[in-house]
């Protein structure tokens, strides 16, 4: 299973060059740029920890990409994403979102269906590597 | 003989003698008129009848649209009459139509009621278009001003939460309509909104026609839609939705099927436009109410938005959506099988979508608009396109657009899943290529060729709809006058 969270996952994997390119995008839009984390990748998780603050005023991508390198040394088994920041009036939120790295193994989630009444349905999305298993520990 | 008393205090103004007057005399014809901040202004396309003059046909759309009737009455000096008379303030022939005028019309704040659609489209739609003087109208825009907007909800989530909520940044959203819309049973219903979601899209969609027919009734659909959305959701990883077709005949109906697509763990529901305003005001009221996103289907707009010289013109249903509350709506593909001018469909996407917006006749805004942090309404693109024309969609449309490939996606002929992955895959090669900074527009079909090597159902795609062409040169190159009153 590959996770396809994220602007390119349908994609191969995004080459560091081609990642630069993302990054230099973001920068001319004058967006600032994060690194984020996780091994806990449930689709509504919506806090991966943060690499550091967002990048703000950031005007050379090889130093967001250096930073991406120090995550990855640093996390070798964790989802990584880069997100793109625009606080500009009318958005103020995340307007570019590709994940950077993933696990060489990706177990996928399993799809936990309860009965309840009336032939409903509650359904619950959980991550197999991430059952009972604690963070650091997962992939 | 002394006078009878009738007669002692009858009316001497000439102002307000009984009888007829002309509408411009009795006050609705300004050409001086000084526009206040809190006015509303619509723009009319009028075709007077022969012999009317077109100062007088203005008038007369001001007084009617407004206290006016056809003959004067003395009740009106009970009231600041002229506060509440509406006032014609300008007439400009349109260009390249003979006989046919521009009449602005402005309302004071306070002939309307806050935060009622149905009220304010009492009065400037209510009577006038059946009016004897004019032969056909057509209402063009018109421009909210802020103090009316701030009474009313706006889009229930609106775009900006959407994607939050979505986890979708950075690039159109993808959808299909569940194809055939009419006859399948919940269970055939749920496996086309499976397939579509695992294969790669972010939304499947009820059609407008599809409520709770004997071949399937709603809660079946439901049930079965939720398993596929939540299957889909749990092998990609990825938040997925289904737009849930809660259009009914009474709102105790309607909000019945829409707390059961809330319950069920439905992120998204959906009404028709067939429903009437009042009855989309209230369901966005429950939608902001329970954290739920509401697509609005414009179906039956086209019975009044088609012709150029009657009925009224999209960009003004879209403002009035807006501030309704609605978080999604149709509003046009530029390429697909509705085509439709691309600088027209550009206004009514900026309508949608803008904080604020100037004066761009081009794209038919006739007036400048500041949105009063209205949310920002997404709008659908849907009708005849497929995963061949992404780069002339992202041109056109941006990122702000759920991109919906119905025919696009359940045509593929490896399947279902096969239609989604193509469409997915072209339109991420494409944000790629465009945020590299490359020429997308013209090397677009390179793009997606070289895409397509390392995506088979992208390559069956693209050779199966390869003749499915678009002009794409001709209708950019409108001119002003022309694009001004194109067919939209």
């Amino acid at each position: 299973m590959k996770l396809t969270q994220g602007c390119f996952s349908f994609l191969p994997d995004l080459t560091d060059e081609q990642i630069t390119k993302q990054l230099q995008y973001a920068i001319d839009k004058s967006w600032a740029v994060s690194i984020e984390f996780t091994d806990d990748p449930h689709p509504r998780n919506s806090y991966w920890e943060m690499w550091g603050l967002p990048l703000f005023d950031i005007k050379d991508p090889a130093a967001v990409l250096f930073e991406i390198n120090m995550a990855r040394k640093a996390k070798p088994n964790f989802y990584i994403k880069v997100c793109g920041f625009d606080n500009a009036r009318g958005t103020e939120s995340c307007v570019l979102a590709f994940i950077v790295q993933r696990p060489s193994y990706e177990p996928g989630f399993r799809l936990i269906r309860q009965e309840a009444n009336g032939r409903k349905l509650v359904y619950t999305i959980e991550a197999y590597a991430s059952a009972a298993k604690p963070e650091g520990e997962r992939y | 003989m002394s006078q009878a008393v009738e007669s002692r205090t009858r009316i001497k103004s000439e102002r307000y003698e009984s009888g007829v007057i002309p509408y411009a005399k009795m006050g609705y014809w300004d050409p001086d008129y000084v526009i206040k901040e809190t006015d509303i202004l619509a723009l009319f396309r009028c075709t007077p009848q022969p012999g009317v003059d077109p100062v007088e046909a203005a008038a007369a759309l001001a007084g009617e649209s407004s206290t006016a009737t056809w003959t004067v009455v003395w009740t009106d000096l009970l009231t600041a009459c002229d506060l509440y008379r509406a006032k014609a303030y300008r007439v400009d022939p349109v260009p390249s139509a003979p006989d046919v005028y521009f009449c602005y019309i402005a309302y004071d704040l306070d002939l309307f009621e806050e935060g009622s659609l149905a009220n304010l489209t009492a009065s400037i739609i209510g009577n006038i278009f059946g009016f004897k003087a004019v032969k056909a109208l057509r209402l063009e825009d018109m421009r909210l001003p802020v103090a009316l907007l701030k009474t009313y909800q706006g889009p229930a989530t609106g775009l900006v939460v959407e994607r939050e909520r979505m986890d979708k940044f950075g690039r159109p959203l993808l959808g299909a309509t569940v194809k055939p819309k009419l006859g399948l049973s919940g269970k055939n219903y749920g496996r086309v909104v499976f397939e579509g979601l695992k294969g790669g899209l972010d939304f499947l969609k009820d059609d407008e026609n599809i409520n709770s027919q004997p071949f399937m009734r709603y809660r079946e659909r439901f049930l079965y839609s939720m398993e596929g959305v939540n299957h889909a959701a749990s092998l990609t990883g990825e938040v997925k939705g289904h737009y849930l077709n809660a259009t009914a005949a009474t709102m105790e109906e309607m909000y019945e099927r829409a707390e059961f697509a809330r319950e069920l763990g439905s992120i998204i529901t959906m009404i028709d436009l067939v429903i009437g305003y009042t009855a989309i005001q209230s369901m966005a009221v429950w939608a902001r109410k329970t954290d739920m996103l509401l697509h609005l289907h414009r179906a039956g707009n086209s019975t009044y938005s088609r012709q150029k010289n009657h009925g009224m013109n999209f960009r003004v249903i879209c403002k009035w959506m807006r501030m309704s509350g609605v978080d999604h709506i149709h509003a046009g593909t530029v390429v697909g099988k509705l085509e439709g001018d691309p600088l027209m469909i550009k206004g009514f996407y900026n309508t949608l979508l803008d904080t604020k917006s100037e004066i761009s006749l081009s794209e038919g805004l006739f007036f400048a608009q500041d949105w009063a942090s209205l949310r920002k309404c997404v709008p659908v693109a849907s009708g005849g396109i497929h995963c061949g024309q992404m780069h002339q969609l992202i041109d056109y449309l941006g990122d702000d657009v759920v991109l919906q490939f119905g025919g696009g996606t359940i045509g593929h002929p490896d399947g279902i899943q096969a239609g989604a992955t193509a469409n997915r895959v072209a339109l991420e090669c494409m944000v790629l290529a465009r945020n590299e900074g490359r020429d997308y527009t013209n090397e677009g079909p390179q793009i997606l060729r070289d895409a397509a090597k390392s995506c088979g159902p992208l390559q069956t795609a693209l050779d199966l709809w390869k003749d499915i062409t678009f002009n794409y040169a001709s209708t950019d190159t409108a001119d002003f006058a022309e694009t001004a009153t194109a067919n939209v």
